[in-house]
């Protein structure tokens, strides 16, 4: 089954099922493994850092509150964070535009890494940066990111 | 002080209609004479809606649309977000270089910097009739390119919003052009407190 994620939203599954996200603009995608009891997760992160009141209202947004959350709902499930893997993409600076707000895919990727180097979680992959839009799928099965892009066609990870 | 687009009263939405119109006639204009070509406009729509509903409505995140972004700044600050269908990049580069069937992702840099030129044209349309109605002067940033994934446009407006909801104005408009139909989406993302002062200037609200 194929498992969708909507924008600042977080899932988790068993293999064989597929977690999907997207067109990540300046957006994270966030998967993480822990392969040996099949237990995946993804989270589309949009902003790196949640204030008090957007914590609360929309957590699964930001990268400091969503990916404790997502931790959180994989171990509850029977996966453990010291065996956690993680693949990241996104991250992209979309328009060519001078504005702070621009530089976001930058900062949501610094979060994202914050977070994981903070909890032990290796990345084992990424395809970050750059440009373009990029659509992720995610097979907890195998651990394969699979990444669709709209000038480049498709990379496994 | 209004914090949200949503709670833009019936009256405030008219006015920005009547706003829509006028940018739209301007809009059509402009393109018809840097085209020598005959365009129909249609009467947009201007409606507040959630982003998420924005992506769905203009094809679904992996829609591969032309976007030409711009940040406004003077009396009212934000930024203005134009999406078009590729054909309307397919018909400037016709136009201006002569040339058939382009790939429109891959466009080389005069294909595009056309494309962005006309579509800042007709973006500007819409942002000066919003500053003539107000009586405000708009000055806009240089425009930005990209086509791409609809769902990671999107991005760069809901990361304006991350202080105003989930809301955007969004007016949907069209034209006709060499009996080609071309959908033309505007995205205006002004500032609440720009729209707020807006709002007054206009006497709604």
């Amino acid at each position: 089954m194929n498992i969708t994620i909507g924008i600042g939203d977080l899932k988790v599954c068993r293999a064989p099922d597929v977690l999907v996200t997207y067109a990540l603009g300046s957006c994270v995608g966030v998967c993480l493994l822990d392969a040996e009891v099949g237990v995946g997760g993804l989270s589309h992160i949009m902003l790196p850092e949640s204030s008090p009141t957007s914590a609360a209202a929309t957590p699964m947004r930001f990268a400091d509150t969503a990916l404790p959350m997502l931790v959180k709902q994989m171990e509850m499930m029977g996966a453990s964070k010291m065996r956690m893997k993680a693949k990241i993409a996104g991250g992209a600076t979309m328009f060519n535009v001078s504005s702070d707000k621009f530089n976001i895919g930058e900062r949501n990727v610094e979060a994202v890494k914050r977070f994981l180097s903070a909890n032990h979680i290796p990345i084992i992959a990424q395809d970050i940066g750059l440009n373009y839009g990029r659509t992720q799928l995610f097979y907890p099965e195998t651990g394969i990111m699979e990444i669709r892009a709209a000038a480049k066609g498709n990379k496994q990870f | 002080m209004i914090k949200n687009y949503e709670e833009l009263s019936p009256i405030a939405i008219d006015a920005l209609q009547e706003i829509g119109n006028i940018g739209s006639g301007n809009a059509a204009s402009s393109l018809s004479a840097m085209l020598g070509k005959p365009i129909t406009m249609n009467v947009p729509t201007i409606h507040v809606m959630d982003y998420q509903a924005v992506i769905d409505e203009i094809g679904g995140p992996e829609q591969i649309l032309t976007a030409i972004l711009v940040m406004f700044r003077g009396d009212i600050k934000g930024m203005m977000m134009f999406m078009l269908d590729n054909k309307f990049a397919e018909i400037v580069v016709n136009t201006f270089m002569g040339k058939e069937n382009i790939d429109v992702i891959q466009m080389d840099e005069t294909d595009s910097s056309a494309v962005k030129e006309m579509g800042n044209i007709m973006g500007g349309a819409y942002l000066s009739a919003l500053a003539a109605m107000a009586e405000f002067t708009v000055e806009m940033d240089p425009p930005s390119l990209t086509v791409d994934m609809s769902g990671a446009l999107m991005n760069a407006p809901m990361v304006m919003l991350d202080d105003v909801g989930d809301k955007v104005l969004f007016i949907d408009d069209g034209f006709k052009i060499d009996n080609i139909n071309v959908d033309a989406n505007i995205l205006l993302i002004p500032e609440m407190e720009s729209l707020d002062i807006l709002m007054k200037k206009l006497g709604v609200n």
